[in-house]
Protein backbone atom coordinates (compact mmCIF):
# COMPACT_ATOMS: atom_id res chain seq x y z
CA UNK A 1 0.00 0.00 0.00
CA UNK A 2 1.02 3.51 -0.91
CA UNK A 3 1.70 5.92 2.05
CA UNK A 4 -0.87 8.65 2.70
CA UNK A 5 -1.04 11.57 5.21
CA UNK A 6 -3.99 10.93 7.42
CA UNK A 7 -6.00 13.67 9.13
CA UNK A 8 -8.94 13.36 11.18
CA UNK A 9 -12.17 15.76 10.55
CA UNK A 10 -13.37 17.75 13.11
CA UNK A 11 -16.75 18.66 11.16
CA UNK A 12 -18.29 18.14 7.91
CA UNK A 13 -16.71 21.87 6.96
CA UNK A 14 -13.30 20.59 7.91
CA UNK A 15 -13.71 17.57 6.00
CA UNK A 16 -14.94 18.96 3.15
CA UNK A 17 -12.37 21.90 3.11
CA UNK A 18 -9.30 19.45 3.25
CA UNK A 19 -10.80 17.51 0.53
CA UNK A 20 -10.89 20.40 -1.37
CA UNK A 21 -7.40 20.98 -0.73
CA UNK A 22 -6.36 17.70 -2.46
CA UNK A 23 -7.79 16.34 -5.61
CA UNK A 24 -6.02 12.99 -4.46
CA UNK A 25 -7.70 13.05 -1.22
CA UNK A 26 -10.45 10.74 0.15
CA UNK A 27 -12.67 10.38 2.82
CA UNK A 28 -12.17 7.42 5.03
CA UNK A 29 -15.23 5.96 7.07
CA UNK A 30 -14.83 2.34 8.56
CA UNK A 31 -11.93 1.46 5.88
CA UNK A 32 -13.60 -2.15 4.83
CA UNK A 33 -13.61 -1.36 1.41
CA UNK A 34 -11.26 1.36 0.82
CA UNK A 35 -8.28 0.04 3.17
CA UNK A 36 -8.62 -3.12 0.72
CA UNK A 37 -8.78 -1.10 -2.14
CA UNK A 38 -5.68 0.25 -1.71
CA UNK A 39 -3.79 -2.89 -0.51
CA UNK A 40 -4.87 -3.60 -3.60
CA UNK A 41 -3.42 -0.65 -5.16
CA UNK A 42 -6.61 0.36 -7.05
CA UNK A 43 -7.19 3.03 -5.04
CA UNK A 44 -3.82 5.28 -4.51
CA UNK A 45 -5.13 8.59 -2.37
CA UNK A 46 -2.42 10.84 -1.36
CA UNK A 47 -4.51 11.43 1.83
CA UNK A 48 -7.53 10.05 3.94
CA UNK A 49 -9.32 12.61 5.87
CA UNK A 50 -10.83 10.09 8.48
CA UNK A 51 -14.84 11.45 8.46
CA UNK A 52 -16.00 8.66 11.41
CA UNK A 53 -15.12 10.59 14.38
CA UNK A 54 -18.59 12.92 12.46
CA UNK A 55 -22.14 12.63 13.87
CA UNK A 56 -23.35 9.48 14.50
CA UNK A 57 -26.68 9.60 15.50
CA UNK A 58 -30.18 7.77 14.84
CA UNK A 59 -33.02 10.57 15.22
CA UNK A 60 -36.69 10.55 14.60
CA UNK A 61 -37.81 14.02 13.49
CA UNK A 62 -41.34 15.42 14.51
CA UNK A 63 -43.42 13.81 10.96
CA UNK A 64 -42.03 10.31 11.90
CA UNK A 65 -38.66 10.71 9.55
CA UNK A 66 -35.57 8.89 10.91
CA UNK A 67 -32.09 10.48 9.99
CA UNK A 68 -28.84 8.36 10.11
CA UNK A 69 -25.82 10.33 10.89
CA UNK A 70 -23.42 8.96 8.02
CA UNK A 71 -20.74 8.00 10.61
CA UNK A 72 -23.72 5.89 12.23
CA UNK A 73 -22.01 1.98 11.93
CA UNK A 74 -24.28 -0.40 10.27
CA UNK A 75 -24.67 -2.65 13.51
CA UNK A 76 -25.98 0.42 15.22
CA UNK A 77 -28.54 1.00 12.60
CA UNK A 78 -29.42 -3.07 12.29
CA UNK A 79 -29.70 -2.68 16.16
CA UNK A 80 -32.03 0.33 16.86
CA UNK A 81 -35.44 -0.08 18.00
CA UNK A 82 -37.31 2.25 16.12
CA UNK A 83 -35.68 0.60 12.69
CA UNK A 84 -36.05 -2.78 13.43
CA UNK A 85 -39.97 -2.05 15.07
CA UNK A 86 -40.71 0.85 11.63
CA UNK A 87 -38.55 -0.78 8.53
CA UNK A 88 -37.96 -4.54 9.74
CA UNK A 89 -36.22 -5.11 6.44
CA UNK A 90 -33.83 -2.60 6.43
CA UNK A 91 -32.30 -4.00 9.93
CA UNK A 92 -32.60 -7.64 7.86
CA UNK A 93 -30.90 -6.43 5.06
CA UNK A 94 -27.85 -5.07 7.08
CA UNK A 95 -27.49 -8.15 8.71
CA UNK A 96 -27.13 -10.30 6.07
CA UNK A 97 -24.85 -8.57 4.87
CA UNK A 98 -20.79 -9.03 5.28
CA UNK A 99 -19.85 -10.43 8.56
CA UNK A 100 -20.76 -9.23 12.42
CA UNK A 101 -16.91 -7.44 12.50
CA UNK A 102 -17.17 -6.06 9.32
CA UNK A 103 -21.19 -4.59 10.22
CA UNK A 104 -19.39 -3.16 13.00
CA UNK A 105 -16.41 -1.30 11.52
CA UNK A 106 -18.88 0.08 8.35
CA UNK A 107 -20.25 3.22 8.28
CA UNK A 108 -23.77 4.15 6.66
CA UNK A 109 -21.67 6.57 4.66
CA UNK A 110 -19.09 4.20 3.35
CA UNK A 111 -21.93 1.47 2.84
CA UNK A 112 -23.50 3.64 -0.13
CA UNK A 113 -20.15 4.43 -1.80
CA UNK A 114 -18.68 0.54 -1.72
CA UNK A 115 -17.41 -0.23 -5.09
CA UNK A 116 -18.53 -3.14 -6.96
CA UNK A 117 -16.60 -6.81 -6.71
CA UNK A 118 -15.85 -7.36 -10.01
CA UNK A 119 -13.41 -9.58 -10.13
CA UNK A 120 -11.94 -7.92 -13.69
CA UNK A 121 -12.37 -4.70 -11.45
CA UNK A 122 -9.77 -5.99 -8.79
CA UNK A 123 -7.28 -7.42 -11.25
CA UNK A 124 -4.92 -5.29 -12.22
CA UNK A 125 -3.80 -7.56 -15.23
CA UNK A 126 -7.50 -7.42 -16.66
CA UNK A 127 -9.18 -4.97 -18.54
CA UNK A 128 -12.07 -2.67 -16.50
CA UNK A 129 -13.47 0.67 -17.96
CA UNK A 130 -14.22 1.73 -14.14
CA UNK A 131 -10.80 0.95 -12.81
CA UNK A 132 -9.00 2.28 -16.30
CA UNK A 133 -11.20 4.50 -18.27
CA UNK A 134 -11.46 3.31 -21.95
CA UNK A 135 -9.58 -0.14 -21.43
CA UNK A 136 -12.37 -1.95 -21.99
CA UNK A 137 -14.62 -4.81 -20.50
CA UNK A 138 -13.11 -7.92 -19.52
CA UNK A 139 -16.30 -9.27 -17.78
CA UNK A 140 -18.55 -8.87 -21.08
CA UNK A 141 -16.49 -12.17 -22.34
CA UNK A 142 -15.11 -13.32 -19.08
CA UNK A 143 -16.75 -15.06 -16.00
CA UNK A 144 -19.58 -13.49 -15.34
CA UNK A 145 -21.77 -15.16 -13.40
CA UNK A 146 -22.07 -12.47 -10.65
CA UNK A 147 -22.60 -9.49 -12.85
CA UNK A 148 -25.53 -7.50 -13.96
CA UNK A 149 -28.87 -8.39 -15.69
CA UNK A 150 -30.80 -4.47 -15.67
CA UNK A 151 -29.05 -1.19 -17.30
CA UNK A 152 -25.62 -2.56 -17.82
CA UNK A 153 -23.91 -1.11 -20.68
CA UNK A 154 -21.20 -2.33 -22.97
CA UNK A 155 -18.95 -0.50 -21.21
CA UNK A 156 -19.94 -2.32 -17.64
CA UNK A 157 -21.70 -4.96 -16.40
CA UNK A 158 -20.30 -4.83 -12.79
CA UNK A 159 -22.98 -4.69 -9.66
CA UNK A 160 -23.57 -2.66 -6.62
CA UNK A 161 -22.54 -4.99 -3.71
CA UNK A 162 -24.66 -3.13 -0.89
CA UNK A 163 -27.91 -5.17 0.85
CA UNK A 164 -28.47 -2.29 2.95
CA UNK A 165 -28.55 0.69 -0.37
CA UNK A 166 -31.17 -1.87 -1.48
CA UNK A 167 -33.89 -1.96 1.33
CA UNK A 168 -33.36 1.88 1.63
CA UNK A 169 -33.73 2.02 -2.23
CA UNK A 170 -37.78 1.06 -1.54
CA UNK A 171 -38.21 3.55 1.29
CA UNK A 172 -37.61 6.21 -0.82
CA UNK A 173 -34.41 7.70 1.40
CA UNK A 174 -33.26 10.18 0.38
CA UNK A 175 -28.89 11.42 1.33
CA UNK A 176 -27.67 14.90 2.48
CA UNK A 177 -24.29 16.17 1.47
CA UNK A 178 -22.24 18.70 2.07
CA UNK A 179 -19.59 20.18 -0.47
CA UNK A 180 -17.57 23.30 -1.06
CA UNK A 181 -21.09 24.97 -2.16
CA UNK A 182 -23.51 24.53 0.40
CA UNK A 183 -25.75 21.40 1.41
CA UNK A 184 -28.18 19.57 -0.91
CA UNK A 185 -30.56 16.93 -0.97
CA UNK A 186 -30.30 13.53 -3.45
CA UNK A 187 -32.97 11.43 -3.98
CA UNK A 188 -31.91 7.60 -3.16
CA UNK A 189 -32.74 6.31 -6.71
CA UNK A 190 -30.50 9.35 -8.08
CA UNK A 191 -28.03 8.78 -5.97
CA UNK A 192 -26.14 5.93 -7.66
CA UNK A 193 -25.98 5.84 -11.47
CA UNK A 194 -26.29 3.70 -14.05
CA UNK A 195 -22.95 2.96 -15.77
CA UNK A 196 -23.67 4.16 -19.38
CA UNK A 197 -20.26 5.77 -20.89
CA UNK A 198 -18.48 6.41 -18.02
CA UNK A 199 -18.87 3.24 -15.40
CA UNK A 200 -15.93 5.20 -13.21
CA UNK A 201 -18.35 8.07 -12.43
CA UNK A 202 -20.75 5.88 -9.97
CA UNK A 203 -22.66 8.37 -7.81
CA UNK A 204 -23.78 11.98 -8.36
CA UNK A 205 -21.59 12.81 -5.70
CA UNK A 206 -19.10 15.76 -6.76
CA UNK A 207 -15.44 15.41 -5.92
CA UNK A 208 -15.87 17.78 -2.72
CA UNK A 209 -19.09 16.50 -1.18
CA UNK A 210 -19.43 14.68 1.59
CA UNK A 211 -22.50 12.34 2.77
CA UNK A 212 -23.18 13.79 6.07
CA UNK A 213 -26.97 12.13 7.04
CA UNK A 214 -29.25 9.29 4.95
CA UNK A 215 -33.38 10.42 5.77
CA UNK A 216 -35.77 7.72 5.76
CA UNK A 217 -39.29 9.14 5.18
CA UNK A 218 -42.45 8.00 7.88
CA UNK A 219 -44.22 5.75 6.20
CA UNK A 220 -46.88 3.06 7.12
CA UNK A 221 -46.28 0.52 4.90
CA UNK A 222 -42.58 -0.88 5.53
CA UNK A 223 -43.88 -2.75 8.98
CA UNK A 224 -44.77 -5.51 6.65
CA UNK A 225 -41.59 -5.96 4.69
CA UNK A 226 -39.21 -8.72 4.13
CA UNK A 227 -35.61 -9.15 2.84
CA UNK A 228 -34.16 -11.77 1.19
CA UNK A 229 -30.99 -12.74 -0.74
CA UNK A 230 -30.41 -15.78 -2.88
CA UNK A 231 -26.31 -16.10 -2.56
CA UNK A 232 -24.15 -19.26 -3.31
CA UNK A 233 -23.06 -19.74 0.39
CA UNK A 234 -25.48 -19.70 3.46
CA UNK A 235 -24.07 -16.70 4.83
CA UNK A 236 -21.02 -14.28 4.39
CA UNK A 237 -21.41 -14.07 0.40
CA UNK A 238 -22.80 -11.05 -1.89
CA UNK A 239 -26.02 -11.50 -3.38
CA UNK A 240 -26.56 -13.12 -7.15
CA UNK A 241 -30.00 -11.45 -6.40
CA UNK A 242 -31.88 -9.69 -3.44
CA UNK A 243 -34.93 -8.64 -2.68
CA UNK A 244 -36.19 -5.79 -0.26
CA UNK A 245 -40.22 -5.24 -0.63
CA UNK A 246 -43.13 -3.80 1.37
CA UNK A 247 -46.43 -4.38 0.54
CA UNK A 248 -49.80 -2.85 2.36
CA UNK A 249 -52.51 -4.82 1.06
CA UNK A 250 -56.38 -3.66 1.58
CA UNK A 251 -59.72 -6.24 1.25
CA UNK A 252 -57.16 -8.14 -1.09
CA UNK A 253 -56.28 -5.46 -3.48
CA UNK A 254 -52.64 -3.62 -3.04
CA UNK A 255 -52.89 -0.58 -1.84
CA UNK A 256 -49.04 0.08 -1.51
CA UNK A 257 -46.00 -1.98 -2.78
CA UNK A 258 -42.17 -1.30 -2.56
CA UNK A 259 -39.49 -3.04 -4.08
CA UNK A 260 -36.35 -2.79 -4.90
CA UNK A 261 -33.78 -5.53 -6.41
CA UNK A 262 -29.79 -5.77 -5.18
CA UNK A 263 -27.09 -7.97 -7.33
CA UNK A 264 -28.83 -7.33 -10.65
CA UNK A 265 -27.58 -3.90 -11.39
CA UNK A 266 -24.90 -1.51 -11.21
CA UNK A 267 -27.20 0.74 -8.68
CA UNK A 268 -29.76 -0.67 -6.07
CA UNK A 269 -32.85 -1.15 -9.17
CA UNK A 270 -35.87 -0.20 -7.89
CA UNK A 271 -38.14 -2.11 -9.28
CA UNK A 272 -41.06 0.29 -10.64
CA UNK A 273 -42.61 -1.07 -13.05
CA UNK A 274 -43.97 -4.20 -10.12
CA UNK A 275 -44.78 -1.44 -8.13
CA UNK A 276 -46.78 0.84 -10.84
CA UNK A 277 -47.82 -2.60 -12.12
CA UNK A 278 -49.49 -3.74 -8.75
CA UNK A 279 -51.16 -0.95 -7.77
CA UNK A 280 -54.90 -1.10 -7.02
CA UNK A 281 -54.57 -4.58 -8.78
CA UNK A 282 -55.56 -8.07 -6.80
CA UNK A 283 -53.10 -9.44 -4.62
CA UNK A 284 -52.56 -12.46 -6.39
CA UNK A 285 -49.50 -14.54 -7.43
CA UNK A 286 -50.59 -14.46 -10.80
CA UNK A 287 -50.66 -10.63 -10.36
CA UNK A 288 -46.96 -10.76 -8.69
CA UNK A 289 -45.51 -13.01 -12.07
CA UNK A 290 -46.93 -10.53 -14.14
CA UNK A 291 -45.10 -7.89 -12.14
CA UNK A 292 -41.93 -9.32 -12.35
CA UNK A 293 -42.23 -9.89 -15.81
CA UNK A 294 -42.79 -6.42 -16.79
CA UNK A 295 -39.59 -5.67 -14.46
CA UNK A 296 -37.29 -7.98 -16.04
CA UNK A 297 -39.22 -7.23 -19.74
CA UNK A 298 -35.23 -5.78 -21.06
CA UNK A 299 -33.36 -8.06 -18.55
CA UNK A 300 -29.78 -8.87 -20.17
CA UNK A 301 -28.01 -12.01 -19.28
CA UNK A 302 -24.60 -12.90 -20.44
CA UNK A 303 -22.75 -16.00 -20.77
CA UNK A 304 -22.92 -17.21 -16.97
CA UNK A 305 -25.48 -15.27 -15.11
CA UNK A 306 -28.32 -15.85 -17.82
CA UNK A 307 -29.94 -17.58 -14.59
CA UNK A 308 -30.57 -14.74 -12.51
CA UNK A 309 -33.16 -13.43 -14.75
CA UNK A 310 -35.32 -16.39 -13.50
CA UNK A 311 -34.07 -16.68 -10.19
CA UNK A 312 -35.06 -12.84 -9.90
CA UNK A 313 -38.22 -13.23 -10.92
CA UNK A 314 -38.83 -16.20 -9.09
CA UNK A 315 -37.41 -13.96 -5.49
CA UNK A 316 -40.02 -11.52 -6.61
CA UNK A 317 -42.99 -13.82 -6.45
CA UNK A 318 -41.89 -15.50 -3.87
CA UNK A 319 -41.40 -12.71 -1.42
CA UNK A 320 -44.27 -10.74 -2.54
CA UNK A 321 -46.59 -13.88 -1.85
CA UNK A 322 -44.86 -14.46 1.96
CA UNK A 323 -45.48 -10.53 2.68
CA UNK A 324 -49.08 -11.23 1.30
CA UNK A 325 -50.47 -13.02 3.96
CA UNK A 326 -49.18 -10.54 6.77
CA UNK A 327 -49.85 -7.52 4.69
CA UNK A 328 -53.78 -7.86 4.96
CA UNK A 329 -55.81 -5.44 7.36
CA UNK A 330 -53.08 -4.23 8.98
CA UNK B 1 -0.42 17.31 4.33
CA UNK B 2 2.52 15.47 3.54
CA UNK B 3 2.20 12.06 2.48
CA UNK B 4 5.26 10.43 3.25
CA UNK B 5 5.32 10.88 7.43
CA UNK B 6 4.80 8.73 9.86
CA UNK B 7 3.11 9.63 12.99
CA UNK B 8 2.98 9.30 16.82
CA UNK B 9 0.61 7.68 18.70
CA UNK B 10 -0.32 6.22 21.82
CA UNK B 11 -2.69 2.55 21.29
CA UNK B 12 -3.98 1.49 24.78
CA UNK B 13 -3.80 -2.85 24.11
CA UNK B 14 -4.90 -4.65 27.10
CA UNK B 15 -4.61 -1.98 29.58
CA UNK B 16 -1.74 -1.03 28.76
CA UNK B 17 -0.33 1.83 26.54
CA UNK B 18 2.13 1.64 23.67
CA UNK B 19 3.44 4.94 22.24
CA UNK B 20 4.11 3.92 18.27
CA UNK B 21 6.06 6.24 16.01
CA UNK B 22 4.34 4.68 12.42
CA UNK B 23 2.95 5.46 8.77
CA UNK B 24 -0.26 6.11 8.64
CA UNK B 25 -0.98 3.00 6.06
CA UNK B 26 0.28 0.38 9.29
CA UNK B 27 -2.70 -1.43 9.89
CA UNK B 28 -3.74 -2.33 13.23
CA UNK B 29 -2.81 -5.83 13.34
CA UNK B 30 0.46 -5.03 12.17
CA UNK B 31 0.80 -2.17 14.73
CA UNK B 32 -0.02 -4.76 17.64
CA UNK B 33 2.34 -7.85 15.50
CA UNK B 34 4.75 -6.37 14.30
CA UNK B 35 5.18 -2.83 16.45
CA UNK B 36 4.32 -4.04 20.17
CA UNK B 37 5.03 -7.49 19.53
CA UNK B 38 1.57 -9.27 20.24
CA UNK B 39 1.72 -12.09 17.97
CA UNK B 40 -1.45 -13.75 18.99
CA UNK B 41 -3.95 -12.01 16.66
CA UNK B 42 -3.17 -13.79 13.43
CA UNK B 43 -3.00 -12.50 9.75
CA UNK B 44 -5.23 -14.91 7.61
CA UNK B 45 -6.43 -13.43 4.10
CA UNK B 46 -5.50 -9.37 5.34
CA UNK B 47 -8.42 -8.83 3.81
CA UNK B 48 -11.43 -9.30 6.04
CA UNK B 49 -12.24 -12.58 4.85
CA UNK B 50 -11.45 -15.08 7.33
CA UNK B 51 -11.70 -13.55 11.04
CA UNK B 52 -7.95 -14.53 12.08
CA UNK B 53 -7.27 -10.88 12.70
CA UNK B 54 -10.77 -10.37 14.98
CA UNK B 55 -9.98 -8.32 18.39
CA UNK B 56 -12.32 -6.35 20.41
CA UNK B 57 -12.54 -2.61 20.78
CA UNK B 58 -14.10 0.16 23.31
CA UNK B 59 -15.01 -3.21 25.72
CA UNK B 60 -16.51 -6.12 23.18
CA UNK B 61 -17.03 -4.83 20.10
CA UNK B 62 -15.53 -7.21 17.79
CA UNK B 63 -14.13 -6.21 14.59
CA UNK B 64 -10.96 -7.49 11.71
CA UNK B 65 -7.74 -5.71 12.51
CA UNK B 66 -6.76 -5.80 8.94
CA UNK B 67 -8.99 -3.76 7.63
CA UNK B 68 -8.64 -1.00 10.44
CA UNK B 69 -5.62 1.51 10.29
CA UNK B 70 -3.95 2.04 13.37
CA UNK B 71 -3.73 5.82 13.47
CA UNK B 72 -7.82 5.35 14.05
CA UNK B 73 -7.82 3.52 16.75
CA UNK B 74 -5.36 5.99 18.63
CA UNK B 75 -6.90 6.40 22.15
CA UNK B 76 -9.18 3.29 22.02
CA UNK B 77 -9.65 0.59 24.51
CA UNK B 78 -8.32 -2.30 22.51
CA UNK B 79 -8.45 -6.26 24.00
CA UNK B 80 -6.60 -8.68 22.07
CA UNK B 81 -6.65 -12.61 22.49
CA UNK B 82 -3.57 -11.77 25.15
CA UNK B 83 -6.07 -9.52 27.04
CA UNK B 84 -9.31 -12.25 27.38
CA UNK B 85 -8.05 -13.91 30.48
CA UNK B 86 -8.49 -13.17 34.17
CA UNK B 87 -4.76 -13.34 34.90
CA UNK B 88 -3.20 -16.98 34.82
CA UNK B 89 -6.50 -18.65 34.46
CA UNK B 90 -8.64 -18.87 31.20
CA UNK B 91 -11.31 -17.38 30.06
CA UNK B 92 -14.29 -20.08 30.42
CA UNK B 93 -14.36 -19.80 26.69
CA UNK B 94 -10.63 -20.72 25.87
CA UNK B 95 -11.20 -23.59 28.65
CA UNK B 96 -13.99 -24.50 26.33
CA UNK B 97 -12.71 -25.06 23.60
CA UNK B 98 -9.71 -27.29 24.73
CA UNK B 99 -12.29 -28.87 26.48
CA UNK B 100 -14.67 -29.96 23.26
CA UNK B 101 -11.36 -29.45 20.40
CA UNK B 102 -12.58 -26.11 19.09
CA UNK B 103 -9.64 -26.61 17.41
CA UNK B 104 -6.93 -28.49 15.48
CA UNK B 105 -3.91 -26.62 13.98
CA UNK B 106 -5.07 -23.47 16.24
CA UNK B 107 -4.44 -20.56 13.67
CA UNK B 108 -7.96 -19.19 13.83
CA UNK B 109 -8.47 -19.77 17.50
CA UNK B 110 -7.49 -16.47 18.50
CA UNK B 111 -9.79 -14.41 16.31
CA UNK B 112 -12.91 -17.62 17.29
CA UNK B 113 -12.49 -16.60 20.69
CA UNK B 114 -12.39 -12.80 20.52
CA UNK B 115 -15.44 -12.61 17.53
CA UNK B 116 -17.69 -15.07 19.84
CA UNK B 117 -16.44 -13.01 23.20
CA UNK B 118 -18.03 -9.61 20.99
CA UNK B 119 -20.74 -11.78 19.42
CA UNK B 120 -22.45 -12.81 22.52
CA UNK B 121 -21.94 -9.02 23.64
CA UNK B 122 -24.38 -8.43 20.17
CA UNK B 123 -26.52 -11.43 21.47
CA UNK B 124 -27.00 -9.77 24.73
CA UNK B 125 -27.55 -6.24 23.27
CA UNK B 126 -30.60 -7.74 21.19
CA UNK B 127 -28.84 -6.89 18.01
CA UNK B 128 -30.79 -9.48 14.91
CA UNK B 129 -29.11 -11.61 12.58
CA UNK B 130 -29.47 -13.21 9.30
CA UNK B 131 -31.72 -15.98 10.71
CA UNK B 132 -33.57 -13.73 13.54
CA UNK B 133 -36.94 -14.80 11.86
CA UNK B 134 -38.51 -11.62 13.58
CA UNK B 135 -36.26 -8.02 13.61
CA UNK B 136 -38.73 -6.66 15.65
CA UNK B 137 -39.28 -8.92 18.49
CA UNK B 138 -37.75 -8.60 21.80
CA UNK B 139 -36.04 -12.03 22.94
CA UNK B 140 -33.96 -13.72 20.37
CA UNK B 141 -33.10 -17.79 21.09
CA UNK B 142 -29.27 -18.47 21.30
CA UNK B 143 -29.54 -21.43 19.14
CA UNK B 144 -27.25 -23.45 17.46
CA UNK B 145 -28.38 -21.48 13.82
CA UNK B 146 -27.80 -18.30 15.43
CA UNK B 147 -23.94 -19.05 16.89
CA UNK B 148 -23.39 -20.32 13.38
CA UNK B 149 -24.72 -17.36 11.51
CA UNK B 150 -23.01 -14.33 13.87
CA UNK B 151 -19.97 -16.45 13.85
CA UNK B 152 -19.67 -16.69 10.02
CA UNK B 153 -17.11 -14.02 9.47
CA UNK B 154 -14.67 -16.44 11.36
CA UNK B 155 -12.83 -19.42 8.77
CA UNK B 156 -11.50 -22.58 10.23
CA UNK B 157 -9.88 -24.38 7.66
CA UNK B 158 -9.08 -27.00 10.12
CA UNK B 159 -13.06 -27.43 10.05
CA UNK B 160 -13.27 -27.65 13.92
CA UNK B 161 -16.72 -26.47 13.61
CA UNK B 162 -18.19 -28.74 15.50
CA UNK B 163 -16.11 -27.92 18.69
CA UNK B 164 -16.00 -24.58 18.17
CA UNK B 165 -20.05 -24.24 18.31
CA UNK B 166 -20.04 -26.91 21.27
CA UNK B 167 -17.65 -24.60 22.72
CA UNK B 168 -18.99 -21.16 22.92
CA UNK B 169 -22.76 -22.51 23.44
CA UNK B 170 -21.77 -24.10 26.45
CA UNK B 171 -20.07 -21.02 27.48
CA UNK B 172 -22.50 -18.67 26.87
CA UNK B 173 -25.87 -20.52 27.11
CA UNK B 174 -24.60 -20.72 30.95
CA UNK B 175 -24.24 -17.22 31.10
CA UNK B 176 -27.57 -16.83 29.34
CA UNK B 177 -29.29 -18.95 32.39
CA UNK B 178 -27.20 -16.83 34.84
CA UNK B 179 -28.96 -13.40 34.25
Amino acid sequence: MKNFAYTRAADAAHATNLIAQNGRAKFLGGGTNLVDLMRENIEQPDALVDVTGLPDQIEETADGSIIIGAAVKNSQVANHRLIREKYPFLAHAIVFGASGQIRNMATVGGNLLQRTRCYYFYDEAANCNKRSPGSGCDALEGFNRIHAILGSSPNCIATHPSDMCVALAALDATVQVEGRNGKREIKFDDFHRLPGDTPHVETDLQADELITSIEIPQNNFAVNSLYRKVRDRASYAFALVSVAAALEVDDGVVKNARLALGGVAHKPWRAFEVESFLTGKAATEENYRQAAKAELENAQGFEHNNFKIELARRTIVSVLSELTGNGEAK
Amino acid sequence: MNENQSVSISLNVNKKDYDLQIEPRVSLLDALREFIGLTGTKKGCNQGGCGACTILVDGETRINSCLALAVQYAGREITTIEGVANGDGLHPLQAAFVEHDGFQCGYCTPGQICSAIGMFSEFQNGLPSAVTKDVSAGAIEFSDEEIRERMSGNLCRCGAYVGIVEAVRETFAQEEKAR
